[in-house]
């Protein structure tokens, strides 16, 4: 059976989108089921997707402006209804790649998380390898993980006020400094 | 250095102060701050090809109370900062610190909201080292300059000063 039919027999509805790019299979997941997702697809005996090889986050604000930037008032040419239409795709992924050990066989699983309530359930419980990339995450984009047993920031010292890996955060900063306190 | 040579008994005259700076010149003992590539190019300079040893820096030490010369070399980003700054402070006077390289100069090509621009915003810096990385040749001269500010201080006079202050105050 091909690695896509397996998968949606594995997911069953919890797969809303499967799509294949060059030969990379990825699947998306609702927020809401992800450890049930992620968990079935490590525990089906034909899948064994047991290894998590990394996870990090997405910020996919800047193409959505583009993509409405783009499109000129009076342009005439084909309109495309789903980009005017559709209300606004949640702003950040959260992404998942794992790997099957036994099979050497990968797959990128992708939850779309919207920016008013950028909160998804933490997969320590599934992989304790997910502890430092979901701090990162939390870091660098503000995604907090519902569970994580400790949910700091890890590459920016605690004080900083920012997530500097969302599109709209300057590359030159806003000015933080790190105040020197001495005992 | 003015230093005479009394043939015979074997004498030598000369004064305190230069004394001092001679001693301290020769035996200018690093503190290898290396965070990045520019630390690759220090540990050649450092290493036998170099051999930094030749000028006196015979000991590359890694605790700050037994070194006089902080060789900050790479990039140094906001976060680290607390931990510079310990480490010059826990340095025992008299120190000197070279910045080696475009990052610990002034941030080199890391404008960006995580990197320092420039450990001078820190700590006090004696000798710039341009470069992307700087040769292992530039902070050899850079030891160098080091060499000849030392020649240049007046650590007594500085001593008397500081005694001549307290007395006032004290008055
Ligand atoms: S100055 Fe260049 S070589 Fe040195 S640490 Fe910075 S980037 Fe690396």
């Amino acid at each position: 059976m091909e690695l896509k039919d397996m998968i949606r027999g594995c997911l069953g509805p919890l797969a809303v989108a499967i799509d294949e790019f060059r030969g990379d299979l990825s699947v998306e997941v609702p927020k809401s089921h992800i450890i049930d997702a992620l968990r079935r697809l490590k525990d089906d005996p034909g899948l064994g997707f047991d290894f998590l090889s990394d996870l990090f986050g997405v910020d996919n604000s800047e193409i959505y402006k583009k993509k409405t930037a783009s499109k000129k008032p009076g342009d005439e040419g084909p309109e495309t209804p789903s980009e005017n239409d559709m209300p606004s795709p949640p702003r950040f992924d959260v992404i998942y790649l794992l790997l099957s050990l036994k099979t050497n066989r990968r797959l990128r699983v992708k939850a779309r998380i919207a920016e008013d309530d950028p909160v998804i359930d933490s997969v320590t419980s599934i992989w304790k390898a997910a502890t430092w990339p979901e701090r990162e995450v939390f870091d660098m984009y503000g995604i907090r993980f519902k569970g994580h047993p400790d949910l700091r920031r890890l590459l920016m010292w605690d004080e900083f006020p920012a997530h500097p890996l969302r599109k709209d955060y300057p590359l030159e900063g806003m000015g933080e400094e790190r105040c020197l306190i001495y005992e | 250095m003015g230093l005479q040579a009394y043939s015979g008994s074997g004498w030598i005259l000369t004064k305190l102060e230069d004394l001092i700076n001679w001693g301290r010149k020769r035996s200018p003992w690093p503190l290898p701050y290396g965070t990045a590539c520019c630390g690759i190019e220090m540990m050649c300079a450092l290493a036998s090809g170099y051999d930094m040893a030749r000028f006196g820096a015979e000991r590359p030490s890694f605790s700050p109370r037994q070194a006089d010369v902080l060789i900050e070399a790479g990039t140094i980003t906001k976060k680290m900062v607390p931990i510079l700054k310990r480490i010059y402070d826990q340095m025992a006077e008299p120190k000197w610190v070279i910045a080696m390289g475009a990052c610990a100069c002034s941030g080199g090509v890391f404008r960006t909201y995580s990197t320092l621009q420039g450990i001078d915003k820190v700590i006090p810096v004696d000798v710039y080292v341009p470069g992307c990385p700087p040769r292992p040749e530039g902070l050899l001269y850079a030891l160098i300059k080091v060499m000849e500010k030392i020649e240049k201080d007046h650590p007594l006079r500085k001593q008397f000063d500081q005694l001549k202050l307290g007395v006032d105050n004290g008055a």
